[in-house]
């Protein structure tokens, strides 16, 4: 299976990508596409890369080689108003949130807001309110720090920080890891339900095959520094690699079929 | 204006309110128009309102809201009014919205303001007093643990201890070399010239000699090191609470006192002697160096005064002050350290506070010391 080479439709283009750390090589030679409106799950063994991937598309990890074009533009070649048009159609939710611990969640959502569009404090603060609910916080949870809240809460807050902005793409680095099975299974309802609605394209990085099952439109394996499948779920576990295989076919692969299916 | 330009007209129809928003209902447009249509909301509370899409070309979060919240704000009892004309795709992003208009908490609520200062006023006092009562223990935990661990060398971690010393003594011996040198030739340089107007210039080497040797060479060195190393005991204390180290030392048995506290004390107390002691050294060749070029005071008159006013007992003076302020700086530096909670901002003011704490007490010990010299005439 062949990444398609129609880039028509397509939000994210990686050409021939090479990303290292001194002398050892993370990605080579790796392709992949993202079409608009689609939740792409990348999946891949501990140290194949899926976090270095998604920093070398969000512009923190330049490439040794090849090319990351996200919207058609080059990030990496682009001149900083060119930078900014781009990175204000997008929104990240890092692992842990990132969210700035000195600022309250609420705060945290409107600094996006405040910084990149010329709003009053009262519509900002709107905006914020809307994202907290839109995301399942609970209104009180707008006034508390970071450090107050549980990682499930976390996430969500750093979800709407992401959301602050309207994005076009969203990048989620393991959103549902170290999350309780519920709370999992509705984050992965609610990346769905936001994505309908708002029409989002969204870049998941995973380790969780429930979530691969229950919210992905397609699904792209790392192995061997590429690529190695990419396409929709039932495809790709037909994909003839050990790592693939061993992957879905393990216990944790069947019972996630087992309850997508039923 | 333009069609894509961003605005809204007002029309009644039959009686009815009719809001008609067009062009780009985007948040990076709606910044302009916000309080307009929050003016026309106000205005028109409790009235039948019916908001026509057809002008709206895009529709985000931000715009949806805006419409439902004017819708709300117009009639919220009633369920006359309406939205007409939407498209599918701005049908379910207004539907999506609709449920999520609650109002949230932007910071912490905060009373008015006489009581929020009364308020901190109490909580500065409370915690101050609980602040100095948890040093307290905490050196007195130090001290301890300081005893228990003697009792069994074996316990002490040596590595980390010499690592410290390195760290917080070897490398800052430079700097405080230089400083002390510069001091201690102004100092001679300062004295020189007022005591020539008495024509008491000798007088300069003991006014080095003593200041240096009680004050200066000692008090330097412990400035020195409770900006550099006070701070960063209390930064990688505090980053390690941060993540959870210092709870998964406790768990596995280790204890942080043990590991983390008394490496950094022993290694301040054994180094800061030392360095006090480069200090003075220093600082003496920079009040003899400048009393030689520019006093024509030799050498070797320099050396036969200090024996004769017996510059050792101010050299002891000086010295047997070292090791107190190196425990105090060492403790407090640990104790803000385990001091840090949750965020940044806490590692941040802790830091801080250790810094200006380690110097206040620093500075008191001092003022005791010197006190105590004049009372037993020392």
């Amino acid at each position: 299976m062949t990444v398609a080479n129609d880039h028509t439709n397509e939000v994210i283009v990686v050409n021939g990508l090479k990303t290292q750390f001194g002398d050892f090589v993370v990605h080579f030679g790796l392709d992949l596409g993202v079409r608009e409106g689609e939740i792409l799950g990348v999946v891949g063994g501990s140290g194949t890369g899926k976090s270095v991937l998604m920093r070398a598309i969000i512009g923190l990890k330049p490439p040794g080689a090849g090319t990351v074009h996200v919207f058609g533009q080059n990030f990496y070649e682009a001149n900083e108003a060119e930078r900014l048009a781009v990175e204000r159609r997008w929104g990240v939710l890092f692992q842990g949130g990132a969210l700035f611990s000195s600022l309250t969640v609420a705060q945290n959502i409107m600094a996006p807001i405040r910084e990149h569009l010329d709003v009053d404090e009262e519509l900002a603060k709107d905006m914020a309110a809307l994202k907290i609910s839109m995301v399942g916080l609970a209104a009180e949870a707008g006034a508390k720090y970071p450090s107050e809240l549980s990682g499930g809460m976390r996430k969500r807050a750093g979800l709407a920080r992401a959301l602050a902005l309207d994005p076009e793409l969203v990048f989620l680095d393991e959103p549902t890891a170290g999350l309780d099975p519920i709370g999992a299974a509705k984050f992965d309802e609610l990346i769905v339900n936001l994505k309908e609605s708002l029409g989002l394209t969204v870049f998941m990085v995973t380790h969780d095959l429930d979530t691969l099952h229950a919210a992905c439109d397609r699904v792209a394996v790392l192995a061997e520094k590429k690529v190695i499948a990419c396409g929709a779920l039932g495809d790709v576990r037909k994909t003839d690699h050990p790592w693939i295989q061993e992957y879905f076919a393990g216990p944790r692969g069947r019972a996630a079929l087992a309850a997508g299916v039923a | 204006m333009t069609d894509s330009a961003v605005h809204f007209d007002i029309d009644v129809v039959d009686g009815v309110l009719r809001l008609l928003p067009k062009g780009d209902w985007r948040a990076r447009h709606l910044g302009p128009i916000d309080s307009r249509l929050r003016d026309f909301s106000d205005d028109s509370v409790g009235r039948e309102l019916v908001i026509d899409m057809s002008g709206v070309t895009r529709l985000d979060t931000t715009g949806a809201m805006m419409l439902q919240r004017t819708l709300y704000a117009c009639d919220s009892r009633t369920s006359d009014s309406e939205i007409i004309s939407a498209d599918p795709a701005q049908a379910a992003l207004l539907a999506q919205v609709r449920d999520h208009l609650a109002p949230c908490h932007v910071a912490p609520f905060h009373p008015n303001p006489f009581l929020a200062v009364l308020d901190r006023l109490g909580q500065g006092a409370h915690d101050a007093l609980n602040a100095s009562m948890e040093l307290m223990s905490f050196i007195g935990e130090t001290l301890s643990t300081t005893v228990r661990v003697i009792l069994r060398p074996s316990r002490i971690r040596w590595t980390s201890t010499f690592h410290h010393m390195e760290e917080a003594g070897l490398n800052a011996i430079p700097i405080i070399g230089l400083m002390s040198f510069l001091i201690g030739a102004v100092v001679a340089f300062m004295g020189a010239k007022i005591l020539r107007l008495f024509n008491a210039d000798i007088f300069t080497i003991e006014l080095v000699g003593i200041s240096v040797l009680r004050e200066f060479g000692v008090l330097l060195s412990a400035i020195l090191i409770a900006g550099r190393s006070g701070s960063a005991f209390t930064a990688q204390i505090g980053s390690m609470k941060i993540r959870e180290e210092i709870d998964a030392m406790r768990v596995l048995g280790l204890d942080p006192m043990e590991v983390l506290v008394l490496p950094r004390v022993f290694a301040l107390v054994l180094m800061l002697p030392p360095i006090a002691f480069i200090a003075d050294l220093l600082g003496l060749v920079g009040g003899l160096l400048v009393a030689w070029g520019a006093m024509d005071i030799s050498p070797a008159l320099f050396m036969s005064r200090f024996e004769e006013i017996k510059m050792m007992n101010h050299f002891w003076a000086g010295l047997i002050k070292a090791p107190f302020f190196a425990f105090v700086i060492a403790v407090i530096g640990c104790f803000q350290g385990m001091e840090v909670e949750g965020s940044a901002e806490s590692l941040g003011q802790r830091t801080t506070l250790s810094v200006v704490q380690a110097l206040f007490l620093v500075i008191v010990i001092d003022a005791f010391f010197a006190m105590f010299f004049l009372e037993i005439d020392f």
